[in-house]
């Protein structure tokens, strides 16, 4: 079944099926097809199966689609490719396999994109993130002048140097798609197939869902709660990592980075949502970033102390 | 001799470091090859997206065998010093000759190292090469410690001369050296081995890939013209484009495209710039209306359908783009045509600096600067008011959402604007052109409306960070000072402007005081207890700072505290940034004069850099700096007119370069010596100063009895040059001062040149140390009439040689 996608028989027809096209495909060169993290996220790329499996020495091979929320991009459904909420389909294989780019052609080829047709083009785009305290090497995919895909070498995470490095894709998924469904406007694209008994389109799904949330972020959402929320996850984050390592309950050695971290990401949502408001000035805004990035550190620091981290967990 | 041929083959390589790199490449390569004894005629080094090439002809196959004498322990030493003598030299007693020497027998080695092959040596430099590239920025990759700019997976490496190649045993991290490369990444993927570097040029080629990164650029802008002109449009040159855009492919595909009809009426920079920025495309033009109407994007390979799908992919994008292009364009000319109101009310709250305030406080000083500058760059009253004008509509757009988008289009966008708006021409234009000039080539502007506030921006962002004490260090200039004050000093010489910069920018420098303390940064006083207790001390928790110089129990309101520093810069002050708490005090004395002195020698050394570029050398900028009377530094007379000071410098530099002129100089020089040889006799070791000097005659000729004023007595000369002298200096100080009065430095110049001839006369005819006093007196007074006649221009004293 994998073998005859990837010769790219037929062109996609829904949204889905280009997810489902990039899972098999994934999933045939051997990654564990991951669920999305199950909380607010901006990126692919907080999911901890990159943030915190990027580090330390075990290897490591994961795919999966995170929906992402960026709040200041809503557009009301508006804008024909702006949301502020979204998919990314996220790759991440430790240590990065020599024939990566090679790989990631044929994940193209798998959703329709016929690289004899089409001009593909890898241009330098290094990416960096002030919150995770993580930056890395590579480029930004371009068929035709678009941009499909982040390629990037992850060189350090939360302060500490990737060995052995991880090799990240990120597609984002409706502007890929919309390319490759030939469809102008984000909720025109069918999600499932066009001749289903019930057929839907991304606007079916999500216009109303665009228009809410825009709302919300702009202008509703209770700024001093939010504040308040920051500060909150901002002192349970650390509090978690102070507590000793010994849990006195079982005996054992537990470490909880992922609790932290979840704290961490949780901050992070809440600065954007702030963002959005309009409330958090320019020089504000530098500080808050470094406070998000200082716990990204705490818990990668944490996390290279555990068993999945390759620290000794005695 | 053989010839030598390297690749690196590894993933995309950022176009912007292939140049670079490849240059590295075959330096780092030639000079350790030579360096380890080889020779070669000739290296060129290549970059495409996926390789970084070196072709060397003319290798020599070994280094050359090199003999050494080393002198050993002296025949009969201990056995000890013989045996490390041997092991450091690697021979045997029975390869040591001995030979006499002064003091006895003395073994000598000969060593002898032979030469190693050519192979050997390639590998070694190519290892250390790879391992140490300077990349401006490189990564590792997988589980491997090298680092490269992105992964690197191949090395050929091959000798070759007319009996075929050989390939050259190296690894790097695992990377075996070989004979073979790949050709372009979609269009033919094969490898494929080389013998040679044409094998290997021309085996490329027909495996779509072209090699030499110039012969790509030609490939696509000739393409590009010819396209362009079949449709009677011309394209738009774009150096760094067209390098940029060479650097992304391997087999370059001209593919022409039009611009959608709605999109047309953008600004012709707007299409340019979205284009270039986000799409990397060339943008044609119709010569008959100047309109953008077109577009030139380069793929990285041909295709069945000729192009056709890839085009129509990135018409699809460039659609996307513009339509954004044009959304903020609609949506800014809205707010421009409502007097851009909501800019301006928005400018409030964008930072410019944390302590320097907000876009809008900088326009209101910008403004009041521009209407203090205006009249002296040529402004009437009327265009003295359009200043004003303009200086209060100059930022607006960097609040558009276009400039939001494009930031290198602000300006520009704010002339479109201003337009809309309504405003006048002498505004609009002020907008693009108050940032100008950008850089040491760009253009200066005349219409005084745009000097003037040009002048202003440029004034306030200096003063601004010379009053914060923000100043460029060593490489170190976040916000661009050098080229602010290249630009001050470029508009003010292009514009053969009088600007006495001391003055502007003292007021400058005390309008910032007043801002400063308005904001709680200076802090304005109450009640001062006592004068030790804000200078030099922190004081926990009070925003209290301003201390008179003198005095005790003052009270300072903050109206009369405003006229106080207006008034005379008499008042120190420490600072205390608010929000801080004691222990990250700053502390901080706030001197107008010292600001506004050291921001003047500032411009100073950025005139010379300027003038030396213009081929004035920078002892005769010096020596104008430093006229006759005036102090070393700071608000000397003249010194800040940078037009006049200019004036001068050129004067004296023609006049230098004609042989009177040099040898007034050595002239001035030989007098200037003996004067101040005389004046440290008289105790004034180290301040040669002139007035001192003369002070010190003047005392002199007090006890002696005689009346004397400065200026030699023609009763006691005794020979004739000293009367020619005499009468020499007295006529060229006619011509001379009137002619500085009305700055014709050129002839003033020119009648000291003439001093020449006395001088050299006077000097060979005369002894000036003479026992008798008098007389010696007398000639020394006449070399006092040279130097002060000769620095009346400047200080010659200054210049070398």
């Amino acid at each position: 079944m994998a073998a005859s996608i990837e010769k790219g028989a037929k062109k996609p027809e829904s949204f889905q099926e280009i997810i489902l096209r990039l899972q098999s495909y994934w999933a045939a060169r051997g990654c564990a097809v991951l669920q999305p993290y199950d909380m607010e996220v901006g990126a692919g790329t907080f999911h901890p199966a990159t943030t915190l499996r990027a580090l330390g020495m075990r290897p490591w091979a994961a795919a999966y689609v995170q929906p992402s929320r960026r709040p200041t991009d809503g557009r009301y459904g508006e804008n024909p490719n702006r949301l502020q909420h979204y998919y990314q389909y996220q790759v991440i294989i430790k240590p990065s396999p020599p024939d990566l780019q090679a790989l990631y052609l044929g994940s193209l080829r798998a959703i329709g994109i016929d690289d004899s047709l089409h001009d593909i083009r890898f241009v330098e785009d290094d990416w960096e993130s002030p919150t995770l305290g993580a930056w890395g090497l590579g480029w930004e995919v371009w068929c035709d002048g678009m941009e499909v895909s982040q390629f990037t070498y992850f060189q350090q995470v939360g302060g500490h140097d990737c060995r052995p490095v991880s090799g990240e894709l990120t597609y984002g998924l409706e502007r890929l798609a919309m390319y490759v469904l030939g469809v102008d406007h984000v909720m025109e694209m069918p999600f499932n197939a066009p001749d289903a008994p019930i057929p839907l389109t991304y606007g079916d799904i999500f216009r109303q869902t665009e228009q809410e949330y825009s709302r919300h972020n702009f202008h509703a959402a209770t700024t001093e709660m939010l504040f308040d929320h920051f500060k909150d996850a901002e002192a349970e984050c650390r509090r978690l990592l102070d507590m000793p390592a010994d849990d006195p309950a079982t005996g054992m050695r537990i470490i909880m980075a992922h609790p932290a971290y979840d704290q961490c990401i949780k901050a992070s949502h809440i600065f954007n949502l702030l963002d959005a408001r309009g409330v958090i000035s320019v020089t504000e805004r530098q500080a808050y970033i470094g406070r998000v990035r200082a716990l990204a550190k705490l818990c990668a620091d944490a996390f290279v102390q555990t068993e999945a981290g390759g620290g000794q967990a005695a | 001799m053989a010839d030598l041929l390297i690749e690196l083959f590894s993933e995309e390589i950022p176009a912007r470091m292939q140049a670079r790199a490849a240059g590295d490449l075959k330096k780092l390569m030639t000079d350790g090859l030579v360096e380890a004894g080889l020779t070669y005629a000739h290296a060129q080094a290549f970059a495409t997206p996926r390789r970084l090439a070196l072709a060397v002809q003319g290798l020599s196959e070994h280094s050359p065998t090199t003999r050494e004498e080393r002198r050993g322990p002296k025949v009969g030493a201990p056995d000890k010093a013989i045996e490390g003598f041997l092991r450091s030299t690697g021979l045997t007693r029975d390869d040591l000759e001995i030979r006499d020497d002064k003091k006895g027998q003395v073994y000598i080695a000969q060593i002898t190292t032979p030469g190693r092959a050519a192979p050997e040596i390639v590998a070694e430099v190519l290892e250390h090469t790879i391992r140490h590239f300077p990349w401006p920025k490189s990564m590792r990759w997988g589980t491997g410690s090298l680092r490269w700019v992105r992964p690197l997976h191949a090395i050929l490496c091959i000798l070759s001369d007319g009996s075929g190649a050989q390939v050259v045993p190296l690894q790097v991290d695992g990377i075996v050296a070989g004979d073979t490369t790949r050709g372009h990444r979609f269009m033919a993927p094969d490898t494929f081995s080389v013998t040679s570097f044409d094998d290997y040029a021309a085996k490329l080629k027909r495996a779509r890939v072209i090699l030499d990164p110039a012969e790509r650029a030609g490939h696509i802008w000739n393409d590009a013209r010819q396209m362009a002109f079949a449709q009677g449009l011309e394209l738009v040159e774009d150096k760094g484009l067209l390098a940029e855009v060479a650097g992304l492919v391997e087999w370059p595909v001209v593919l022409m495209g039009r611009i959608e009809d709605q999109f047309l009426a953008l600004p012709p920079e707007v299409l340019q710039t979205s284009m270039k920025e986000h799409q990397k495309f060339f943008s044609l033009r119709d010569p008959k209306t100047g309109q953008i109407t077109g577009f030139v994007t380069v793929a990285n390979r041909e295709t069945v359908d000729g192009g056709k799908t890839i085009l129509a992919g990135n018409q699809k994008v460039l659609a996307a783009r513009l339509s954004d292009a044009k959304f903020f364009w609609q949506n800014d000319l809205r707010v421009a045509a409502d007097a851009m109101r909501e800019w301006k009310d928005g400018l409030a709250s964008v930072t410019f600096h944390n302590k320097l305030g907000s876009q809008s406080d900088r326009v209101a000083r910008i403004e009041a600067l521009a209407r203090e500058i205006a009249p002296l760059v040529g402004a009437d009253a009327e265009l003295a008011e359009l200043a004003a004008q303009a200086a209060r509509v100059v930022k607006s757009d960097l609040r558009s959402e276009m400039v939001g988008e494009f930031p290198e289009l602000q300006g520009l966008m704010g002339s479109y604007y201003a337009r809309a708006a309504g405003l006048p021409e002498d505004v609009a234009r002020a907008c693009v052109e108050h940032y100008q000039p950008l850089g040491p080539s760009d253009s200066v502007p005349t219409s005084p409306v745009s000097v003037a506030v040009a002048l202003a921006d440029k004034l306030d962002t200096l003063t601004g960070f010379w009053a914060i004490d923000e100043k460029p260090t060593g490489s170190k200039d976040p916000f661009a000072l050098r080229r602010a004050a290249l630009g001050v000093i470029r508009l003010v010489l292009g514009n053969g402007a009088k600007l006495d910069l001391f003055s502007i920018c003292l007021l400058s420098v005390l309008r910032f005081r007043r801002e400063l303390a308005e904001r709680g940064r200076l802090a304005s006083s109450h009640t001062i207890k006592e004068s030790s207790y804000a200078y030099g001390r922190k004081r926990p928790g009070k925003n209290l700072a301003l201390v008179p110089f003198r005095g005790e129990g003052q009270k300072f309101d903050e109206v009369r505290f405003a006229e106080a520093i207006e008034i005379e810069g008499v008042y120190k002050t420490v600072w205390f940034p608010d929000g801080k708490t004691t222990s990250e005090l700053e502390e901080f004395r706030f001197d107008p004069h010292a600001i506004v002195s050291d921001l003047l020698s500032f411009f100073h050394d950025r005139l010379k850099v300027h003038l030396r570029d213009q081929g004035i050398r920078h002892d005769v900028i010096d020596a104008c700096l430093y006229t006759s009377g005036s102090a070393p530094s700071g608000a000397t007379p003249g010194n800040d007119d940078l037009t006049l000071l200019v004036k001068r410098a050129e004067a004296l530099n023609s006049v230098l370069s004609t042989d009177d002129g040099s040898n007034l100089i050595q002239g001035f020089k030989r007098a200037n010596k003996l004067w101040v040889d005389e004046m440290k006799k008289a105790g004034f070791n180290d301040d040669p100063s002139f007035l001192k000097a003369i002070s010190v005659l003047d005392e002199a000729e007090a006890q002696d009895g005689v009346e004397y004023s400065f200026g030699p007595d023609p009763k006691f000369f005794e020979d004739d040059t000293e009367h020619a002298l005499l009468e020499a200096l007295d006529s060229a100080d006619a011509v001379i001062t009137p002619a500085i009065a009305s700055e014709d430095f050129a002839t003033a110049m020119q009648a000291m040149a003439r001093l020449r001839a006395p001088i050299d006369a006077f000097f060979d005819a005369v002894q000036i140390n003479t026992d008798n006093q008098i007389l010696r007196r007398n000639r020394l007074n006449l070399l006092h009439r040279i130097r002060e006649t000769c620095l009346q221009v400047a200080d010659l004293t200054r210049l070398e040689g």
